[in-house]
């Protein structure tokens, strides 16, 4: 079995799908034998590499940063897998989209009582209004729901994909897992 | 006089029933499942999700199967290429349309939509969501309604007014601008009419209407209470 170039991507999400993958505890090294990780806030590297066979993507798509660094994984990968709610459907934070990104970002840091009411501005990507899911602005090969999908899941998915077959569903998995 | 027995076809498979009976109950009765969400066992039919269209033979059209009675003859298909197209599509914009987010769900798994997602296939939405600014009405001592999660099957209409005889449900506007209503459109807590039975959160196949005090995912519902319920008020009657 040639081993397969694999990126995972993290956007608007918590990392809770990342974990989801560490989750897959000592599998960690089949998963291994299997991949190459070319590219992940998992592994020390800072740009996305040329070629990946797999990129999975974490997150809602929210800034202008992310449009980029999504189209940019589009551009350079074979298959690109949505990993999670927040990248099947926006998810959580999706919630802001019935009122804009500027009224939840006043109700979470100004209206709340606080030390110090302020909106983070510094370093920080802009805001776009809505969050939405990777399907909006690219090709999505894989749709793996859950909140997060389970490591066997995970599991199951990267199995497939390595033995040459993208998994449709149904993969054991839902909205909200 | 008794009731004509009629003889008809479901998914190749040779059935009976009532004359009165729907091709859902004859399809129930024989183990063919249908797809349904708006439809409750123990209450009226409406047949408002479409969820449980059926092919009829000599039929372009599509046919609700929890309102359609049988017919002498009738060939029915219950799954077919064009019937899942449909139905998952169905399901789709049943939640593009409000703001399902299974994950802060308080029926996170307990939920008849999340369950057809599954059922069906629908592993993503193809829709952009309509993301609507809607209100929760917490104002009820022990219940919540949560506009968001609604799918508008009006199960909690017909249970309060056909089960529970109070009628406090009730839908105002039309179309995607439906919402349920209490009375005249008054907060649920100053409800006049209710009487705070819980029958329209138990039925609710959603988080739309929900206890207080259960955390996300913990609402489980009772749905099965109906037929139970119903069958011991005709053993008072008699």
């Amino acid at each position: 079995m040639t081993m397969l170039r694999l990126a995972t991507l993290w956007l608007d999400g918590c990392s809770g799908c990342h974990m989801s993958l560490l989750d897959t505890d000592e599998r960690l090294l089949d998963l291994a034998a299997m991949y190459e990780f070319v590219h992940s806030p998992l592994v020390d590297s800072k740009h996305f590499p040329e070629a990946a066979d797999v990129v999975l993507i974490e997150g809602a798509v929210s800034s202008h940063e992310d449009v980029a660094r999504l189209r940019l994984a589009r551009h350079h990968s074979r298959l690109l897998i949505a990993v999670g709610d927040c990248a099947v459907t926006g998810n959580v934070p999706a919630l802001r989209n019935a009122t804009g990104a500027a009224a939840m970002l006043r109700t979470v840091y100004l209206d709340q009582p606080a030390l110090n009411p302020q909106i983070p501005a510094t370093d920080l990507p802009v805001l776009l209004e809505l969050a939405l899911p990777l399907h909006h602005f690219v090709t999505v090969d894989l749709f793996i729901p859950g909140c997060p999908p389970g490591a066997e899941t995970l599991l199951t998915a990267l199995t497939g994909l390595a033995a040459g077959t993208v998994p449709g569903p149904p993969l054991s998995t839902r909205f909200g897992a | 006089m008794s009731e004509p027995i009629l003889t008809l076809v479901v998914d190749g498979l040779q059935v009976s029933g009532l004359a009165s009976e729907t091709i859902l109950k004859v399809a129930r009765e024989n183990d063919i499942a249908i797809p349904t969400l708006c439809w409750l066992e123990g209450l009226s039919s409406l047949g408002a999700c479409r969820l449980c269209m059926v092919e009829i033979e000599g039929s372009p059209k599509l046919h609700p199967a929890c309102v359609t009675p049988i017919q002498e003859g009738m060939v029915v298909a219950t799954r077919s290429e064009r019937l899942h197209r449909y139905r998952k599509a169905i399901v789709e914009l049943l939640f593009s349309e409000r703001n399902h987010i299974c994950a802060v769900c308080v029926a996170n798994g307990h939920c008849e939509l999340q369950d057809l997602a599954v059922q069906l296939g629908v592993d993503h939405i193809r829709f952009p969501g309509r993301s609507p600014q809607l209100a929760v009405d917490a104002s009820h001592a022990r219940f919540v309604l949560d506009h968001n999660r609604c799918v508008l099957c009006m199960r909690c209409v017909r249970v309060c007014g056909e089960i529970e005889g109070a009628h406090t449900w009730d839908v105002k506007n039309r179309g995607i601008r439906s919402l349920i209503v209490a009375d005249f459109e008054t907060p649920w807590g100053l409800s006049e009419t209710c009487t705070g039975c819980g029958k329209c959160v138990q039925v609710c196949p959603t988080g739309a209407l929900f206890e207080k005090g259960r955390p996300v995912a913990e609402t489980h519902k009772k749905r099965p209470f109906l037929p139970y319920l119903m069958a011991n008020r005709a053993r008072e009657h008699r």
